[in-house]
């Protein structure tokens, strides 16, 4: 009987504690929104160049950091998303984008891999071809053809 | 013997591309500035906060801009050279002390030495993002009409000044 109280009691308590921890955490504001939104949508799309392997929304960095809050800033002052992009590029060049333009020097990026796909594609039915070439009936020659003979008599 | 031809060609290749690719430096971006005039900014100085530092003041000659911290490591490693490149008079070298604090830079320089004619103190970031640094120090050399002719990431070694750097300068300072 004693335990059970001791149970209820603590599942009180962590519940408690649940409501309690919930309640510390800020409610944006209406405008803010937005804001937070555009913020987020872009901070996916821009890459964090100490660590270059995450995007700025994932990263921890303190640089990563100081440009979420410019961001926010542009975003605050009703910039649109191009805008903000331009303005980092400008900075920080193409590698900034994690998805970077189509442009002269990025096509081998972009084309690279539709590129060696296609030349997969051609070597695969090249080998089939040949293969096929290779199985096709052919008649047998006359020694091949007693050598067969001697065999299947061998046999029985 | 023709059937081991193909693959080892292929392999060939990529230790071709492999052996390139350990050559590269992943850290080193190009950084779209090079060619662009140094942006603009306005910053108080390190040992007279009531002063501040632009690099308009500078039009006319060929300068260094390095950017550093107390906080970085690598910093240490280049503070010798710039100290010994300060002391030989052939550039002005102008420090930007970057998300540092004012007693914590002071202490620095008064261990390592001082090499710079004046430091601007960013002390929230903001210019360096102007400057597009990711990657404390950093080094960019200015020319007479204030444009950014080249750009260090990392630290500088005695390599990349005796054959990158002082050449350039030199060839600016001709101009």
């Amino acid at each position: 009987m004693k335990l059970n109280l001791l149970v209820r009691f603590m599942i009180g308590f962590f519940l408690l504690q649940s409501v309690l921890s919930s309640a510390e955490e800020a409610r944006p504001l209406q405008a803010d929104v937005v804001v937070e939104a555009q913020v987020q949508r872009l901070s996916e799309e821009l890459r964090c160049l100490v660590c270059q392997n995450q995007t700025i929304a994932d990263s921890h960095a303190e640089l990563a950091q100081d440009l979420k809050q410019e961001i926010r800033e542009m975003a605050a002052k009703g910039m649109s998303d191009q805008a903000i992009i331009d303005y980092l590029v400008a900075r920080y060049g193409d590698f900034v984008r994690y998805r970077p333009p189509l442009k002269a020097s990025t096509l081998l990026l972009w084309l690279g891999p539709f590129a060696l796909m296609l030349a997969g594609a051609i070597g695969l039915v090249v080998m089939l071809r040949r293969r096929e070439k290779m199985l096709a009936d052919k008649p047998l020659t006359a020694v091949e053809a007693r050598k067969v003979r001697e065999l299947l008599d061998k046999d029985s | 013997m023709k059937r081991f031809l193909l693959p080892l060609i292929i392999f060939l290749v990529m230790v071709g591309f492999l052996a390139v690719g350990l050559h590269l430096d992943p850290r080193e971006v190009p950084s779209p500035l090079v060619g662009k005039p140094a942006p603009a900014f306005d910053l108080p100085l390190l040992d007279q906060p009531e002063k501040t530092f632009s690099p308009k003041q500078m039009l006319g000659q060929v300068w260094l801009l390095n950017v550093w911290a107390s906080w970085c490591v690598a910093c240490r490693e280049e503070h010798p050279l710039l100290v010994a490149l300060s002391k030989a008079k052939l550039v002005p070298i102008y420090g930007m002390d970057y998300k540092d604090t004012r007693a914590e830079a002071q202490q620095w320089l008064n261990e390592g030495g001082n090499p710079y004619a004046a430091n601007a103190m960013d002390i929230d970031g903001r210019v360096g993002i102007d400057y597009g640094v990711y990657g404390v120090p950093e080094t960019y050399v200015i020319d007479k009409s204030g444009v950014i002719v080249y750009k260090q990431i990392g630290p500088i070694t005695e390599q990349v000044l005796s054959n990158k750097i002082m050449p350039l300068v030199e060839r600016l300072q001709a101009q």
